[in-house]
Parts: structure tokens; C-alpha cells; sequence
């Protein structure tokens, strides 16, 4: 379910990487033994792909397959089998919304009407200025911050409608909002503060949970 | 409760630095070296003496596992893989240590791997976790620069190289062979065992693959002694755990807690209760969406544990609690993840590939209730036609929420059937079956 599954049509003629991005190639394909390259396509994908303003043409899947000795046929097997590589273009902000079970629960449609009303494109468009590709996504493994969406490298959470459409905003303007909650929680720990890890809480100066705090149901200590 | 002396994960909300300094003073890399001195036979049986089940989701012993490898590394190496490719949908416990305990992680990824006799371990991570992968790196990165890792890693006269490998956004990869296929190089599809890894993994050499949890408790478990982990939970389902618990709960999070604690008493004590009240509660989830939702009925008395949620015919799965109040549309939950699996099966077996599509359309229209009764069984039958006719247990995945579905919520399914045919459709009759792969 990433952005359009069609290769795109219009095709650059050639890609190469550049010098500095061939010595990180260079470096990744060393990680893995002698003769065993081939476990570098991914990474070599995505570095062409963060080259070539986040989608892969089908001339990088070919300089990949060369440099690793692969049969270009099975870049292009992993290139279509992995979600997060895009054959075709997508915008500058590629947001990926979450709508599974546990972000559903939690307010995902909220969240997809308020992508939808902004950006004035459904699932799978772009916008026409080029800036936004909206896509739903599968679980992007944060259900206890959700509803969450994912911009590029960066995910957003604990939505709901408007914090979603202030989000938007804020990307239009060419701001990059920190990643994570976006009502100002660490991490995943309960809201209102944490029930365990309390002294550590304290040296960080994180609020606990007040004593009479009503909603903490008492259960008996085991 | 836990105490929090016996937490593992000290630092799972980010309170701290997830740095090396920070990491060392909350015990992490503190006499490594000696550890790895008592050598290979004395790590694998504390391991096995633990009781640990590995946390990725099928609960099997972790030190029985490594000692499937062979005892004598000879021309072949032997390789640890770590699977971070966290992606069971409610879970998200793997990416808290990744980016706020990552030290846990690369020690135990020293430990194991001079316990299984490998000198290179790959750790695996989701490539949507971008951000943890670059804590996790500059963890390595620390790790390598102060001689924790690397040559003589520790100053234990081990050598050992670890790698960070990204993936680049699919499901099944977070099974294990084809976890293996796709550090290859490959599609992320399962391979048929035996062989099992510990025989012919990565590369065909022997290959021990544990997850992200399991091998980040190791360190500790070590240091403590396995009498103190085994000591925590119940018999056979030993120490702690990290749960997440997602949905209508006033305040979802993760928690470190004791193996066992009572369902009822996770959700109160840690995520504030249910939203309404614990009789507002319609179904939980316990374990990740691949395993039985339960009902109340079942949530009031039963323990988070493997044995315990096996017994009520569900599973612990990855320990993510997920829960829905009495607002929620049960068949429209299930549903959605009948369409999760459908674009998540890898399409090689033909069982999985065309039942998952298969579920999801039924399920689709079991939503609307635009379906006939008899229906409800064919559903069941064909979850059982797809249960263990697959490689891997995708299929299975695909095919337990469909049956908890009807075991525990089968008189909502009917409702919904009657309402539309004495609604929607004046004429009544069958209308469904021919629908069926619509």
C-alpha cells in the first residue's frame, strides 16, 4: 500500500550516484562477507531512492544491479516487493497514515478526513503542486501513541483531526516538526506520568501521577 | 506489582540518555567480560535455568534454541540475527529499547553471540524505524569505539563485528527464514524447514534469530542470576515483560511488568482502565493481531502469561493488549485486520495468498451483515483450510482472529445478517454465497 504500485511512465534515462553517496555504497556493501553483495540491494535502493527525490526509476535499479553482479530482474523483484520503495514519483512530503485496527480504535478516520480536506487528494495522489503524496499504510509498529502517521523519516502521534491539520500546515510552510507525540509525551509512557521507573522520572523532573489522581483505579498489590 | 529494582528496561520511557555514559550507569556493560568468561555451556544453561520464551511471539525457550547450534564452530561461521522488524500490529515494544535502551541490545548481542559461537551478528530493523536506527547505530558506533565490541570485544578474547541492516518495509520479513531471505538480498519469502536456521540459515551456515527483547533481557538475566529471573512470573512462564497496551484505555503505554499479572490489573494499575469503566469493556486483544480476540467474560480472570492465554484458546503473542470498549464494531476490527494479512501475504502459498484475500472480502461483507447465516461456518471452515496448509504461520496469523471472531462474537455476526435481510433486502433469501469471492 506505499504510493502509486505502477512503475512510473516517464522514465529518467540514466542514474549514477554521487561521489559521496558511492563511498556509502561502497560502505554498506562491506558489511556483508565476500561474494554474499547481494544483501546490499536494499540498502543500495534506498540510498538511490533518498538520491532521487524518494523514488527509485528503473535506470537506479539497473545501476544497483550492476554494481552488486545481480540480474537486474531481481532488483526489480525486491524493488516491487518492499512497500517502501516508490517506482514512481511522490511528493515532497510523502504522509503515510496508519488506519490499522489499533490506530482505528483510537481515531485514524479522524485523522485520514483531516489529511483528505487539506490536502484535497485521496489515497495514492499527489498533490498538484507537488508537495504532499498521501498513502495508507499498514501498522508502523507505534499503537500506543496512536493514531500516528509518518512523514518520510519522521512519524507523528498521538492525533487526532486538528493536531493532524496543524501538522499539515506546519509542513507546508517548510517547517520539519519534531518527530514523535505531538501532545508532548516521552515516549510511550502513560500520559499524566508513569506508573513505574517513578525515581527515575523524578531526576528527569517528569511529573507523576498525583495520588489523588481518580481515574487510577486501586487494585490490590500483588 | 513489579518492583522497580527488578525492571529491566530502566530506561523504556526515554527519561535518560540513551547513550553510552547514561547506559553504564544504569548497569549496562558492567563486568561483560566476566560473564564471557564462564564460557559457552554456563551462558546457555543459566539461559535454559531462566525459563525464558523468546519475546518475539511464539514463546519458545531461548537457551534450548541456541544450543540447537552446532557445538564446535568449524570452516562454517555461525551467525546471530536479531529481529527488529517490529510490525504485529498493537506492538511497538521493540522500538522503545531500540531507541531509549539500545546498549541493552548490542550487549546482548556480544553475549549470545559468543554463546552460539558466532563472531558477526546482523541486527534487522524495520526500515520505517529510521529514527531508532540511528540511536541504535550511534550505540554501536560508542560500542565499537570503546573495545566493547570488535576485536577482543570486552577484553574477552572474543572477536565480534555487528551490523546494522535496514529493511525497506514488509510484514512477513519479521519470519525468520525470510527475515534470512531478505538480508540476502531477496523477496521476504519464508523458506521451508528443516533445515531449521541453527543448521542452514544466513547464507546457508548456522544462524540463530531471536528477537529484539529477548536477546536485550540477556545481559541482565546473566548479571542477576537465572534463579532471580526465573524466580518472577509463574512456572514455565518466567520473568518480565514488556506489555504494550493500546486502544479504549484512558491512558495507553508501554510497561515492564511481572509475567502473569492478571489482565485486569495491567490495564487499571498501568493504562488507567478501560475508557468508561472495566464494564464498559467490550474485547481485548492480548497479544497482537495475529492471535483470538477474548470477551469480557474471559478478560475478568485470566493472566498474561503464554500457558494461561493458550488455556482460554488465545495467545501471548508479542504481549500487545489491545483494547475495545463497547462502542467498537467487533466485525469491522476484525476486519480490518483480515485486510492487513491480505496485503501482507508474501503469495506463496496458495492457500494463504488466495485466503487471505478470500477472508477479507467475506469479512467485508460480514461488516454489513450482506451475507446468509450458513456463511459463518463456511468462514470457519476456510480458516481451518488455510490454519497449517503454509509454509510459515502467516496463515495461521490470518486465520485465528476470523475464529475468535465467531467463537466468542458469533450471535453479533447473525444479528447483523438478520437486520440486513429484513431491512435492506424485503425479499429475504440466500444472497451471499455466490458473493463469496466477489
Amino acid at each position: 500500500m506505499s504510493a502509486p504500485s505502477m512503475p512510473a511512465e516517464a522514465q529518467p534515462e540514466s542514474f549514477a550516484f554521487t561521489e559521496a553517496n558511492l563511498e556509502r555504497a561502497r560502505a554498506l556493501i562491506a558489511k556483508y562477507p565476500a561474494g554474499r553483495q547481494a544483501s546490499a540491494v536494499i540498502p543500495l535502493l534506498d540510498l538511490a531512492q533518498r538520491q532521487h527525490d524518494n523514488w527509485l526509476p528503473r535506470a537506479a535499479m539497473d545501476t544497483v544491479a550492476d554494481m552488486l553482479s545481480m540480474p537486474r530482474i531481481r532488483v526489480y523483484e525486491v524493488a516491487s516487493f518492499y512497500t517502501m520503495f516508490n517506482r514512481a514519483p511522490v511528493g515532497k512530503h510523502l504522509v503515510q497514515v496508519c488506519t490499522n485496527t489499533p490506530c482505528w480504535l483510537r481515531g485514524s478516520d479522524a485523522v485520514v478526513s483531516s489529511c483528505r480536506r487539506k490536502l484535497g487528494i485521496d489515497f495514492g495522489e499527489t498533490t498538484a503542486d507537488g508537495q504532499f503524496t498521501l498513502v495508507e499504510v499498514e501498522c508502523l509498529g507505534a499503537c500506543v501513541n496512536a493514531p500516528m502517521i509518518q512523514v518520510n523519516d519522521d512519524t507523528y502521534e498521538d492525533l487526532d483531526g486538528p493536531r493532524t491539520e496543524a501538522l499539515l500546515d506546519a509542513l507546508a510552510r517548510g517547517e520539519r516538526p519534531a518527530s514523535g507525540s505531538t501532545t508532548g509525551r516521552s515516549g510511550a509512557c502513560p500520559a499524566g506520568g508513569p506508573t513505574t521507573l517513578t525515581a527515575s522520572a523524578e531526576r528527569a523532573g517528569i511529573a507523576l501521577p498525583s495520588a489523588g489522581s481518580a481515574d487510577i483505579l486501586p487494585a490490590d498489590d500483588r | 506489582m513489579l518492583r522497580d529494582e527488578d525492571r529491566i528496561f530502566t530506561n523504556l520511557y526515554g527519561f535518560e540518555s540513551f547513550g553510552l555514559e547514561a547506559a553504564r550507569a544504569r548497569g549496562d556493560w558492567d563486568g561483560t567480560r566476566d560473564l564471557i568468561s564462564k564460557g559457552r555451556d554456563w551462558i546457555i544453561n543459566e539461559m535454559k535455568e531462566s525459563g525464558l520464551r523468546g519475546r518475539g511471539g511464539a514463546g519458545f525457550g531461548t537457551g534450548l534454541k541456541w544450543s540447537f547450534m552446532p557445538k564446535q564452530t568449524g570452516a562454517r561461521p555461525h551467525y546471530l540475527v536479531v529481529n527488529a522488524d517490529e510490525g504485529e500490529p498493537g506492538t511497538c515494544k521493540d522500538r522503545d529499547i531500540l531507541r531509549f535502551d539500545p546498549h541493552k541490545l548490542v550487549e546482548g548481542c556480544l553475549i549470545a553471540s559468543f554463546a552460539i559461537g558466532a563472531n558477526a551478528c546482523y541486527i534487522y530493523i524495520r526500515g520505517e524505524f529510521y529514527n531508532e536506527a540511528v540511536h541504535l547505530q550511534q550505540a554501536i558506533d560508542e560500542a565499537y569505539a570503546a573495545g566493547l565490541i570488535g576485536p577482543n570485544a570486552a577484553g574477552s578474547g572474543w572477536d565480534f563485528e555487528l551490523y546494522l541492516h535496514r529493511g525497506a518495509g514488509a510484514y512477513i520479513c519479521g519470519e525468520e527464514t525470510a527475515l534470512i531471505e531478505s538480508l540476502e538480498g531477496k523477496k521476504g519469502q519464508p523458506r521451508n524447514k528443516p533445515p531449521f536456521p541453527a543448521q542452514a540459515g544466513l547464507y546457508s551456515q548456522p544462524t540463530t534469530v531471536n528477537n529484539v527483547e529477548s536477546i536485550a533481557v540477556v545481559p541482565t538475566i546473566l548479571r542477576r542470576g537465572a534463579a532471580w529471573f526465573a524466580g518472577l512470573g509463574r512456572p514455565k512462564n518466567t520473568g518480565t515483560k514488556v506489555f504494550c497496551i493500546s486502544g479504549h484505555v484512558e491512558r495507553p503505554c508501554n510497561v515492564e511488568e511481572e509475567m502473569g499479572i492478571p489482565l485486569r490489573e495491567l490495564i487499571e494499575k498501568h493504562a488507567g482502565g478501560v475508557r468508561g469503566g472495566w464494564d464498559n469493556l467490550l474485547a481485548v486483544i492480548p497479544g497482537g493481531a495475529s492471535v483470538p480476540v477474548l470477551p469480557k467474560s474471559v478478560c475478568d480472570t485470566v493472566l498474561m502469561d503464554f500457558d494461561s492465554l493458550r488455556a482460554v484458546q488465545s495467545g501471548l503473542g508479542t504481549a500487545a493488549v489491545i483494547v475495545m470498549d463497547k462502542s467498537t464494531d467487533i466485525v469491522a476490527a476484525i476486519a480490518r485486520l483480515s485486510r492487513f494479512y491480505m496485503h501482507e501475504s508474501c503469495g506463496q502459498c496458495t492457500p494463504c495468498r488466495e485466503g487471505t484475500g478470500w477472508l477479507s472480502r467475506v469479512m467485508e461483507r460480514m461488516v454489513r451483515g450482506q451475507a446468509a447465516v450458513d456463511e459463518i461456518d463456511m468462514l470457519d471452515q476456510v480458516t481451518r483450510q488455510i490454519e497449517g496448509h503454509t509454509i510459515c504461520a502467516l496463515g495461521d496469523a490470518a486465520a485465528w482472529p476470523v475464529q475468535g471472531l465467531i467463537r466468542h462474537f458469533r450471535p453479533e455476526l447473525e444479528r447483523r445478517i438478520r437486520a440486513r435481510h429484513e431491512g435492506a433486502t424485503p425479499t429475504g433469501g440466500r444472497q451471499g454465497a455466490p458473493l463469496a469471492a466477489e
